[in-house]
């Protein structure tokens, strides 16, 4: 067991590359309870959250749910996050666990509060993620509702295992599957039923290496190790939730400064060409000239070889361009590759 | 409990020794291997290649963690397991056996006696392993 954010979770239940192909093939559960949730409700909640957020939240339908940052003005990340539009002036954030101190302050410092009524239900809430090509026919079982009509990112409210749950069609492995938000009280409970309710499809837990592994081989970010306050969202790759069409939000001047001259630096997938991993915080060469840093690295399992994201000078940031990677100070060959590294295979429409 | 053969001698990192002959057989230990997971790169030195008790001949790299490889003893490298280059999980699978690393012509014999033996290495072991 490893601390994570205050809390105790296992790295791994039988092993990491073992848990890792039960996603792949069948179905994972993956207690997922240390994320933070943000309710925000009332009528100025939708201005709130335009200011607040990168992503257009007027395009957000009830039931649909939305991949967005919270920027600085300087357009450092503060962090990555879910934003569901529950009803029709209410909203629930998602946030990473090592944010929601940080978070619950930005967000109840940076708008108004005119209008907007915030509350942190982080330790109320329970989540427990679903992942893998069998989740659907797992969740189907358990649930008094249709699910296998909730389309990709959208939710409803219904029953699993006779919890009150907020089902979710989204993930952060690259499969199919679902995330269930559970009063924290019901999370053990529903926990089980998944986990005896799924033994013919193979259902098994997952720790927190694995799912490491599985959004590695996505290419998804993960705060503190590919983005974070110091990192803008162009050069991260994530100027696909950046909307400065829909008006102005904290961190849009700065963010268009950097579109209007580009990125310096990109984060780039590499794929190394042996085995030996490169991992956070390991430089980055071309010849002998450091042009980057590593951010998250890996053996995937699924793609069988040893993979990594990387800040690399714009100029070296090429699919195919072949550069280097410091490990035990020898410059080992790799090259930028497209991403993802793993095809994904969730839910379409 | 991790598995600790009665035959072997052991390191404080966690390597093997088996003497076969005049050569020594090196390997990473049950215990190890456990603490490490699933080992997915190991990097060995050539043969010829000269190692040196207690210091780093080789590194092994699992998916969460990489950690290095020391000699048992001094010596000179006869032969290496070139089957953990396409098959690095053999040493999970067996640690003992096919997972084995190096085989060593030792230069200096007194080394062997210095090494701690199964009832040593298991009393390090429930001390905690550090």
């Amino acid at each position: 067991m490893v601390p994570f954010g205050g809390w105790e979770m296992p790295v791994q239940y039988r092993g990491i590359i073992e848990e890792h192909r039960t996603v792949r093939a069948a179905v994972g559960c993956f207690d997922v309870s240390h994320m933070g949730e943000f309710e925000v409700e009332g009528p100025g909640a939708l201005a709130a959250l335009q200011r607040l957020t990168t992503n257009d939240v007027a395009a957000l339908e009830i039931g649909q749910v939305q991949y967005s940052l919270l920027c600085r003005p300087d357009g450092g990340i503060v962090d990555d996050l879910t934003l569901y539009r529950l009803g029709p002036d209410r909203y629930l954030m998602v946030v990473n666990a090592s944010n929601i101190d940080k978070d619950w302050t930005h967000v109840t410092t940076a708008t108004p509060a005119e209008g907007a009524r915030w509350r942190n239900v982080s330790e109320a809430t329970g989540l427990i993620a679903v992942q893998g090509p069998k989740a659907e026919a797992l969740v189907s079982r358990l649930a008094e509702r249709d699910v296998m009509s909730i389309g990709y990112y959208r939710c409803v409210q219904g029953k699993v295992a006779g919890v009150g749950t907020l089902i979710s069609r989204t993930g952060y492995t690259g499969e199919d599957g679902f995330e269930l938000y559970v009063a924290a009280g019901d999370t053990e409970r529903l926990w089980n039923a998944l986990l005896d309710g799924g033994r013919a499809d193979g259902v098994a837990p997952i720790g927190l290496g694995a799912r490491d592994t599985l959004r590695l081989e996505m290419r998804y970010a993960l705060y503190g190790n590919d983005i974070d306050d110091t990192t803008n969202p162009l050069e991260a790759g994530l100027g696909w939730v950046v909307k400065p069409a829909k008006g102005d939000f904290l961190g849009r001047a700065a963010i268009e400064a950097v579109r209007a001259q580009g990125p310096a630096r990109k984060l780039v997938g590499l794929e190394m060409a042996d085995r030996s991993v490169a991992r956070h915080g390991y430089p980055v060469v071309k010849g002998d000239a450091p042009i980057g840093i590593v951010t998250s690295g890996t053996f995937g399992p699924s793609v069988e070889r040893s993979i990594a994201m990387a800040y690399v000078a714009a100029a070296h940031g090429a699919i195919g361009t072949e550069i280097g990677v410091e490990i035990r100070g020898q410059a080992k060959a790799a090259r930028v590759v497209k991403t993802p590294f793993h095809p994904s295979r969730v839910k379409k429409g | 409990m991790s598995n600790v053969p009665g035959d072997l001698r052991y390191t404080r990192e966690h390597e093997w020794a088996k003497q076969e002959g005049a050569t020594v057989r090196v390997g990473i230990t049950a215990y190890a291997q456990e603490q490490l997971g699933d080992v997915v790169f190991v990097e060995l030195p050539k043969v010829g290649a000269k190692v040196t008790a207690h210091q780093a001949f080789g590194v092994v790299e699992s998916v969460k963690a990489v950690s290095d490889l020391f000699a048992p003893i001094s010596g000179q490298v006869t032969e290496v397991n070139a089957e953990l280059g396409q098959k690095p999980e053999t040493v999970n699978a067996d640690p003992y056996g096919k997972g084995w690393m190096l085989l060593v012509t030792p230069s200096d014999a007194k080394q062997w006696n210095e090494l701690l033996t199964a009832a040593q290495y298991e009393e390090f072991l429930a001390q905690g392993g550090h």
